[in-house]
């Protein structure tokens, strides 16, 4: 009995195990390589703030794809986020951190709700309504920020304070980072609207059938990845000291990079939170060292497109596998 | 009149033949289109005294054309009710490869078949890991393969740039065969293709079905995974022709060369009303919507519009374009919307089903 429940454990997160295999071969590859210069404090610490931002965001788009959907807005509306917290700063210099980051979060929501009123209520292409308002959000960053920067200096140190700052000796944006996947963990397990939009995502239909108000449920999928995207849009612009018109761009691929890693399908209906996670650290992995083991910046584009796209490969082989057993199972 | 028709699934309809109606030809997009074309073109009439001259016509149409060769292969692609956005890398990576053969001593006619090839097998890998892996999503094969062909093109050339092309090279994207642009010529002998290939031939009528279904069609004897194997390759080959004239017209290739292109190409496709859940759409409205996209940016940017402002045009178009149809479902019913939508689904209105 114990054992058979050890190996359902074991196929049932088949691929959160083999992901962690993977993180821990490259670790100690790259240890070796870089002679000894991974498992540093500093670099493990460093490893994880680069990391939470992009592992946040993760978060929200997970619950996007899981209703079958994409957002390649978020890269545009962190830029809006951050800028017009940034400029509400740089003009009332004593204004509450707090309040800029409430500030962003509400960009955030309303750019996440057109979005949302987009996909659900015109039933209009996900794909083809972020990419236009990804050009909408953008354009206005550049109308907002009049083409100029917002610096370092222009920011008050109580405001840097939220990127750099540490609680109990982690440093503010890993704890930000877990508040919030304990948050997804919950919301999406435990939740009634959490399980709501599994089903929303695997069947619209069937979903709408059984009394879901599956507008509704698509809706709230994009208003809630538009907030955590103004929230990280902030925490994005704060930990890097600028905002400007080119925040970020192009982020919106590493963030369904680390879905698609940690096993969320394009198709909709599955994913997990901690595979989300594994995904998300692995991709930080990657790029905190690649420069370890004196991989060129220009390779290393490459090698993370050709790893999503193989991780996709070998993740439909995985599920034609699954499939293929259970059939032969029926026939016994 | 009526007819008697026995549909696939067994069942008789009774299809009165369809009436020439005003009302329903002069709901098609395309006069939508027109419209906006005329508009776009009255605007920047208005604005600049200027602009009505042949000369200045042409080489407004210089700068957007490269994109336009291009957007006829992707509205197969969207046809086919999947995606391709790798073209702009793809175009990236052909006209890199390209640049560094000419750097390498091999003439240059042989450095633009070397970019036509490239561009072909980028396009062969995307038709067949999607025919290999029919489950996966077109939109994140080509995502992928999108940061692949770029990271290689700046892996092969990293920051530099290629230039120093031969004369006769340059004149192909600059060149005019008396006031008419080569590139204008080749887009037109282009878009006569691809009518043709659409709309009078088994393949593009193939192409419909696959965009209704893939499984149907399958299943009805359309060698599938072929056709779209041949569209993405096709989609790749014509992105590097794209690549050749624009790396022509630049005078240098880098490997930043037309980022963030597949957006506008995708606009054009979609706002000449194809669908993008595929099966739906025609090659005309491509080409009126190249026409609108194409002098709007022209005429927008002789008025000193910044690109940013134009960016939010243009988003806004796409998703103006791509509501439309959909907005009746969405807000109450309006009417000429619904005429709109009947016009497009010429299904259920007039025809009467029976059981057997």
């Amino acid at each position: 009995m114990n054992n058979l429940n050890f190996k359902k454990i074991f196929s049932d997160n088949i691929r959160e195990i083999s992901l962690i295999l993977v993180m821990i071969v490259i670790c100690f590859f790259v240890q070796f390589r870089s002679n000894g210069k991974f498992f540093t404090t500093e670099n493990i610490s460093d490893l994880f703030t680069e990391t939470a931002v992009l592992a946040i965001l993760a978060v929200g788009m997970m619950m996007v794809i899981i209703t079958a959907g994409i957002d390649l807005s978020i890269g545009a509306i962190m830029a809006l986020a951050g800028m017009i917290g940034t400029t509400v700063l740089k003009e009332n210099k004593g204004i509450s951190p707090i309040i800029i980051l409430l500030i962003a979060i509400a960009v955030g929501i309303v750019c996440g709700m057109i979005n949302g009123a987009l996909v659900s209520k015109l039933k209009i292409l996900p794909i083809i309504a972020t990419l236009g308002m990804m050009n909408i959000f953008r354009g206005l960053t550049y109308l907002v920020s009049r083409g100029s920067w917002v610096l370092q200096n222009d920011m008050p140190s109580s405001f840097l304070g939220i990127a750099t700052g540490q609680a109990l000796g982690i440093n503010n944006l890993v704890v930000m980072a877990l508040v919030i996947y304990i948050i997804g963990y919950v919301f999406l397990n435990y939740s009634r609207t959490g399980r709501k939009i599994y089903a929303v995502g695997n069947s619209e239909e069937s979903a709408e059938v059984s009394g879901i108000k599956t507008k509704r449920i698509l809706w709230l999928a994009y208003t809630i990845m538009g907030a955590i995207a103004g929230f990280a849009g902030l925490l994005y612009v704060c930990k890097y000291g600028a905002a400007q018109g080119e925040t970020a761009v192009g982020y919106e691929m590493n963030v369904i990079a680390a879905c698609v890693l940690g096993g969320v399908s394009i198709s909709g209906g599955t994913g997990k939170v901690q595979g989300v996670l594994l995904g998300a650290l692995l991709l930080g992995l990657l790029n905190n060292a690649m420069p370890l083991i004196n991989i060129s910046a220009f390779w290393q584009e490459a090698i993370r497109g050709l790893i999503i796209v193989l991780s996709v490969m070998s993740n439909s082989l995985i599920q034609r596998n699954v499939e293929m057993k259970a059939l032969r199972r029926r026939n016994i | 009149m009526a007819k008697q028709v026995v549909q696939a699934d067994g069942t008789r309809i009774i299809e009165k033949e369809r009436a020439f109606s005003w009302k329903r030809f002069m709901l098609q997009w395309e006069w939508l289109l027109l419209l906006l074309l005329v508009i776009v073109n009255v605007l920047n009439v208005s604005i600049s005294p200027n602009y009505a001259n042949t000369n200045n016509i042409m080489n407004a149409m210089r700068d957007f054309l490269d994109k336009a060769i291009v957007v006829f292969p992707m509205a197969l692609v969207i046809l086919l009710g999947e995606i391709d956005i790798s073209v702009a890398s793809t175009m990236a990576l052909s006209s890199v490869i390209m640049g560094m053969a000419y750097q390498a001593g091999v003439p240059m006619e042989f450095a633009i078949v070397i970019a036509l090839a490239v561009g072909a097998i980028c396009g062969f890998i995307n038709g067949i890991i999607l025919v290999k892996f029919p489950e996966l999503s077109s939109m994140i094969v080509t995502l992928s393969t999108m940061i692949i062909f770029r990271g290689i093109a700046s892996i092969l050339l990293e920051t530099a740039s290629v230039g120093g092309f031969p004369t006769w090279y340059k004149s192909l994207g600059w060149g005019k065969v008396g006031p008419v642009p080569i590139i204008l010529i080749f887009v037109i002998i282009e878009a006569i293709f691809f009518v043709y290939l659409v709309h009078y031939t088994k393949f593009g009528r193939r192409t419909y079905a696959m965009g209704n279904s893939v499984l149907v069609s399958k299943f009805s004897g359309i060698k599938t995974d072929y056709v779209k194997l041949i569209i993405f390759t096709v989609t790749g080959l014509l992105a590097a022709v794209g690549a050749v004239f624009l790396a022509s017209k630049m005078g240098s290739v880098r490997p930043d060369v037309a980022k963030g292109y597949e957006l506008d190409i995708i606009a054009m496709v979609v706002l000449g009303g194809v669908s993008t859940s595929g099966g739906k759409g025609n090659i005309l409205g491509c080409i009126l919507s190249i026409l609108v996209i194409g002098f709007l940016r022209y005429g927008l940017g002789l008025v000193n519009v910044t690109s940013q402002i134009i960016m939010i045009i243009i988003g806004t178009l796409l998703i103006i374009a791509v509501a439309i149809p959909n907005l009746k479902s969405g807000f109450g019913n309006i009417n000429w919307i619904k005429n709109l939508k009947s016009n497009t689904k010429n299904t259920s209105k007039n025809t009467n089903s029976i059981n057997q």
